[in-house]
């Protein structure tokens, strides 16, 4: 499987693509952190272009590897290798050359802003827990939809419509459901249903650890109260690694079953 | 050497291969013929473990072959489209091939026949389809291995290439490796072929050698002994 790894890492860090995304994460860091004054400001920026983008990007980077490598993964299936190796290879592959970039990306600018003088490393590594969570996820996720639809246009679709559903629609439907039922207690709806989207998840995780959550007025307590605590924290990272492993799982299941 | 029992397999309502029974002995030529969409690319994907029969058993060299991998290691595979990533150059996909596998490789003569030196440190998104395929004849012959499928392996061949694939072909044979072909192309068939295989509706409808076929439908060509069968 590291010999997969290494291969996959390597031919992607050559792809241009790459490199727009890690010089797009590394302008966006300077620009937010040295031409505002407000750090929280600048974070929160970071993190609302972060929870969309990282998301995004690990969808069609996942589908995209999946469809271009069809042939070449023949290839390989041909060669004495155990099956599920191949393809937890290549999805380790993507993920982490994802984070690589935005790892870079966010790290130069954060080091020129005196990282390691500032209070500023909590923040830092707050991002890219989430961000590396989110590509983690999201390339996960894009895997499960290439291995089990064939047309590739077909497949590409489902992927963009599943990161349009939970980026934007989920918490469109999150909305009018606390609206049309405001007269009932929602607390806790609204703490489940945030663990169902892990987008949502690292939003509010990241608000809440970084102390703003008095914007958020009275469900902002309520959150407070429960992803504020260090419980709620190891919860919601749990969650976040189960969002991780229930779709790597499904991988495995359906590549034993899976013709090429 | 290879022993197929009572393979089936559907995609979905469509059967593909439907009890197919087949026996292949060690050494020698075989041609697996058959119209499109006959089960031939199928039948070698089962062998190859990609594609997951329904029912059935596949042995090679007498132990079951299903959901295993390593004995892959003893298998060299010719895939019928070469596509690879597009990034890597000619001899980075070779030596990560050579990686995968824990057997010795002989490239350098293989790249010397197919004239391949001057694109070594091309990309391969770069190449033309015929020297893409010729590096996929690199990839498949550069192990020593007792069973070799190739799946047209003709493909965009210039004349001199396919000439040097007839003599890999031929030396293999005489070194006692089976070699299992897939072509449409009747006179590469004719001239190489031990043994034919035709498959008609997901069956071994005939098996046995050129001269057997032609003289089983009385005809003189293998083309026309073919389209025989075919009616």
């Amino acid at each position: 499987m590291l010999k997969i790894l290494k291969y996959s890492i390597f031919d992607l860090l050559r792809s241009r693509w790459s490199y727009v995304y890690f010089i797009f994460y590394l302008l966006l860091g300077f620009v937010l952190l040295f031409l505002n004054s407000d750090i929280n400001k600048a974070v929160i920026t970071l993190m609302n272009i972060i929870i969309v983008l990282t998301p995004l990007i690990g969808t069609i980077f996942g589908v995209m590897y999946y469809y271009n490598s069809k042939e070449f993964t023949e290839l390989l299936l041909a060669q004495p290798i155990k099956r599920s190796k191949i393809f937890m290879g290549q999805y380790l592959g993507i993920a982490l050359s994802l984070t690589l970039s935005l790892f870079l990306g966010l790290g130069i600018p954060f080091v020129f802003y005196g990282l390691f003088k500032s209070a500023a490393i909590f923040d830092f590594s707050l991002l890219i827990v989430v961000g590396s969570f989110l590509n983690f996820i999201f390339v996960a996720l894009a895997y499960n939809i290439a291995l089990s639809t064939e047309n590739r246009i077909k497949g590409f679709g489902y992927a963009i419509l599943m990161w349009l559903f939970l980026a934007v629609i989920y918490d469109g439907i999150f909305m009018i459901s606390l609206i049309m039922f405001n007269e009932y207690p929602l607390d806790k709806f609204s703490l489940i249903a945030t663990m169902f989207n892990p987008i949502d998840l690292s939003r509010i995780l990241i608000l809440l650890k970084l102390d703003i959550s008095a914007l958020l007025g009275y469900t902002g307590a309520v959150f407070k109260d429960f992803f504020g605590t260090n419980f709620g924290f190891i919860i919601s990272m749990f969650i976040l690694f189960l969002w991780v492993f229930l779709p790597v799982l499904r991988m495995k299941f359906k590549l034993k079953k899976k013709d090429f | 050497m290879i022993s197929i029992k009572n393979l089936h397999k559907k995609f979905g309502k469509l059967t593909v291969l439907d009890g197919l029974d087949l026996e292949i002995n060690k050494g020698g030529i075989f041609a697996i013929l058959g119209p499109n969409g006959s089960g031939k690319t199928t039948l070698i994907k089962c062998l190859l473990g990609m594609v997951i029969p329904n029912k059935g058993e596949i042995k090679i060299d007498d132990k079951s072959v299903l959901n295993k991998w390593e004995y892959r290691n003893n298998l060299n595979y010719l895939p019928q489209i070469a596509n690879f990533p597009t990034n890597l150059s000619v001899s980075e996909l070779i030596n990560m091939v050579k990686n995968l596998r824990p057997k010795q490789a002989n490239e350098q003569e293989l790249i010397d026949l197919f004239g391949l030196t001057p694109f070594l440190n091309k990309k391969l998104g770069n190449l033309s389809g015929g020297t893409k395929q010729k590096v996929n004849l690199v990839l498949t012959f550069m192990f020593d291995s007792e069973l070799i499928i190739l799946d047209e392996p003709t493909t965009g061949l210039d004349p001199i290439a396919l000439i040097h694939l007839k003599e890999l072909i031929q030396k293999a044979k005489t070194n006692g490796k089976t070699i299992l072909i897939t072509t449409h192309i009747m006179s590469v068939v004719d001239e190489i072929a031990d043994e034919i295989v035709f498959l008609l509706d997901g069956k071994i409808y005939f098996k046995g050698s050129v001269t057997a076929l032609k003289k089983q439908t009385n005809q003189t060509n293998l083309e026309h002994a073919i389209a025989e069968l075919m009616s």
